[in-house]
């Protein structure tokens, strides 16, 4: 396929997804509505976490504790310092994140493969138990209250909570998807992007032609964090509670199931894979008790037989009937 | 006084079995290269299975001291689910660390639902056995003597894998696999086996610590993902891969746990990853591990 024709098709394919996400709110029972809520918090999430993984070439185990972030970021803002703006929510919370994510980015980054991996997860559990054993600060393990935010300085009283949440708010979390992504789109396709593909493949070899590995790992790191904070916030508004699981380390497992489930070498692989863990996990909830179990085997069978992930059985078999 | 020797006391109990448990990582990561998430899992599994083996034992006519033994047969003897799961991780030997590690929590996940199914969702607990055998009185200390037997089975474990990896020929061709395996391959070894066994070895190590605990504490769900916190934090103290390191992280985790708790219950984690974070940057590789680039 040609460089042109591949971008034309991905645009299509692109503007299409968008159209049903648009429409979605209007042709879907508000159930399967509130469930695209969290799979635009987690696709958001996993853009940055993506940079890291698929581009860095480095494995978290603990990026929970930047979704916690933001989502104890939107709880305190708005239920202890009365802060409605959800912008500015949005804003505080990533910084937040960010700030937290410099020395845990510091320590991390001295390391790769799987020791990156088992230190990341520390600085998670770390975090959760502060956040668990805290209980005046934190408020336990029932965690604090999230209230509703104004967007754009509109309040939109008139609404009650679902209507809220489907309506304005999905369509602003929508928007944000869209420009986050784009940023993201632009932050890998730049200069800055190569470089960290390029540590990925052969630090050694980066070092060599004068990249600065571990300043461009760090940098990874933290618009990792900023992402992932976003993404927190949006869930803690979405179901009105940020808790201590958020920080768990098989919450920071999911993350990386998700992205590897959509794909994780392919941009728009973690997209998916928010989207079809979400409708997966909440299928197999509805079907059986069991459904961690089942989880585990879609995870197992993804890792041994399909390591791309869904948008690397989607390319190979777009490419096989365009072959034909 | 009485306080000091309490914590001793209990740290080391606690270090005991946690450094089963490591021992099972350690020997995993060092010869198969992979870090096991579900090793918090056959810790769980044997302590429920324990369970269900004592009750059926006792149930059928066993004596009341006959608990021990039987915790240690039933750990042993569930670890026989270990080739089974070595077969499924043999198909990503050869892929990234990232797809090692997440197939391990694919395990995880299976698991908590495997338990689920046998054990149902409620804590289950052994009575009040671990009393049965008595305590041991020094001075004004006293301490249950089920206790004192683990840290000394514990201990005899520790001394058995010690002298298995560096005196017996099996594992002279262990440690040559896990320092090169196309080499030791080349020389005639069969690292096919000598993962399996490796594997069910890392497993029962992980199955008999859980049955071991299980007359002091209930066994629960919780207790897979929880444990793996731990051990973790024990092996990257030690260093990876190192089995003194195994010793001394899990000693120090065991003691700094046991001191929290009675000074001051909240920081009970976060103790532990203080130090975690104070080693690292002190000595990167762990204490007694290998530096890593």
């Amino acid at each position: 396929m040609s460089g042109a024709r591949s971008h034309a098709v991905l645009t299509t394919f692109v503007i299409m997804a968008l159209v049903v996400l648009a429409t979605f709110p209007n042709i879907a029972q508000p159930y399967y509505i509130t469930l695209v809520l969290p799979a635009f918090a987690y696709a958001i999430a996993l853009l940055g976490f993506n940079l890291l993984f698929g581009y860095t070439g480095l494995l978290s185990f603990g990026h929970a504790l930047f979704v916690a972030i933001g989502a104890y970021g939107a709880a305190v803002l708005s239920s202890k310092l009365g802060i409605k703006s959800f912008e500015l929510v949005l804003l505080i919370s990533g910084l937040a994140a960010v700030i937290a994510a410099i020395p845990v980015a510091l320590l991390s980054v001295r390391y790769v493969r799987i020791f990156f991996g088992i230190l990341t997860l520390a600085f998670g559990m770390l975090f959760h138990s502060f956040l668990f054993k805290f209980y005046n600060l934190t408020g336990g393990d029932t965690g604090i209250r999230v209230l509703r935010p104004s967007l754009l300085g509109m309040d939109f009283k008139e609404l009650d909570k679902t209507a809220f949440l489907i309506g304005p708010f999905y369509y602003y979390c929508l928007a944000l998807l869209m420009l986050l992504g784009f940023v993201m789109w632009r932050i890998v396709h730049s200069p800055f992007g190569l470089h960290l593909t390029a540590i990925r493949e052969n630090p050694r070899k980066a070092e060599y032609l004068g990249v600065r590995v571990r300043f461009f790992r760090l940098i990874a790191f933290l618009i990792s964090a900023f992402y992932c904070a976003i993404g927190g916030v949006i869930l803690a508004i979405n179901t009105g509670q940020a808790d201590p699981e958020l920080a768990y380390w098989t919450h920071s497992g999911e993350l990386v199931f998700m992205t590897v489930l959509g794909g994780f070498a392919n941009f728009f692989g973690p997209l998916v894979g928010a989207f079809a863990f979400i409708f997966l996990k909440s299928e197999l909830m509805g079907l059986t008790e069991y459904w961690r179990f089942f989880l585990g085997v879609t995870l197992a069978v993804i890792v041994i037989a399909f390591p791309r992930g869904l948008m690397g059985l989607a390319v190979d078999l777009w490419s096989k009937a365009r072959r034909r | 006084m009485t306080a000091f020797f309490d914590i001793l006391l209990g740290g080391v109990f606690h270090a005991s079995v946690l450094f089963l448990v490591a021992a099972g990582l350690q020997l995993v990561f060092g010869v198969q290269r992979i870090v096991n998430l579900a090793c918090g899992s056959f810790y769980a599994l044997g302590a429920f299975f324990g369970i269900t083996a004592v009750n059926w034992a006792i149930a059928h006519g066993a004596p009341q001291w006959s608990f021990l033994p039987v915790l240690i047969i039933a750990g042993v003897l569930i670890a026989a689910i270990g080739p089974f799961i070595e077969m499924l991780l043999r198909t990503v030997y050869k892929r990234d660390e990232a797809f090692q590690l997440l197939l391990t929590f694919a395990l995880v996940l299976m698991f908590q639902d495997v338990l689920r199914f046998f054990w149902g969702a409620n804590p289950r607990q052994l009575g009040n056995l671990s009393m049965s055998y008595g305590k041991v009185t020094l001075g004004e200390v006293s301490f249950p003597t089920y206790n004192v037997l683990v840290m000394l089975a514990s201990l005899a474990i520790a001394v058995g894998i010690g002298l298995f990896l560096q005196r017996t020929r099996y594992g002279r061709i262990l440690r040559a696999t896990a320092e090169n395996r196309e080499m030791a391959e080349a020389l005639g070894a069969n690292v096919r086996w000598i993962y399996a066994s490796v594997f069910t070895l890392g497993t029962m190590l992980g199955t008999v610590g859980g049955a071991l605990v299980v007359p002091t504490a209930a066994a629960s769900l919780d207790m897979p993902v929880e444990l793996v916190v731990e051990a973790f934090a024990v092996v990257v103290i030690g260093g990876l891969g190192s089995m003194r390191g195994a010793l001394a992280g899990a000693l120090i985790v065991g003691l700094v746990r046991a001191a929290a708790i009675s000074f001051y219950a909240e920081l009970e984690v976060l103790a532990i990853y203080v130090i975690v974070i104070v080693v690292l940057i002190a000595r990167p590789a762990g204490l007694f591990g290998k530096p890593v680039e």
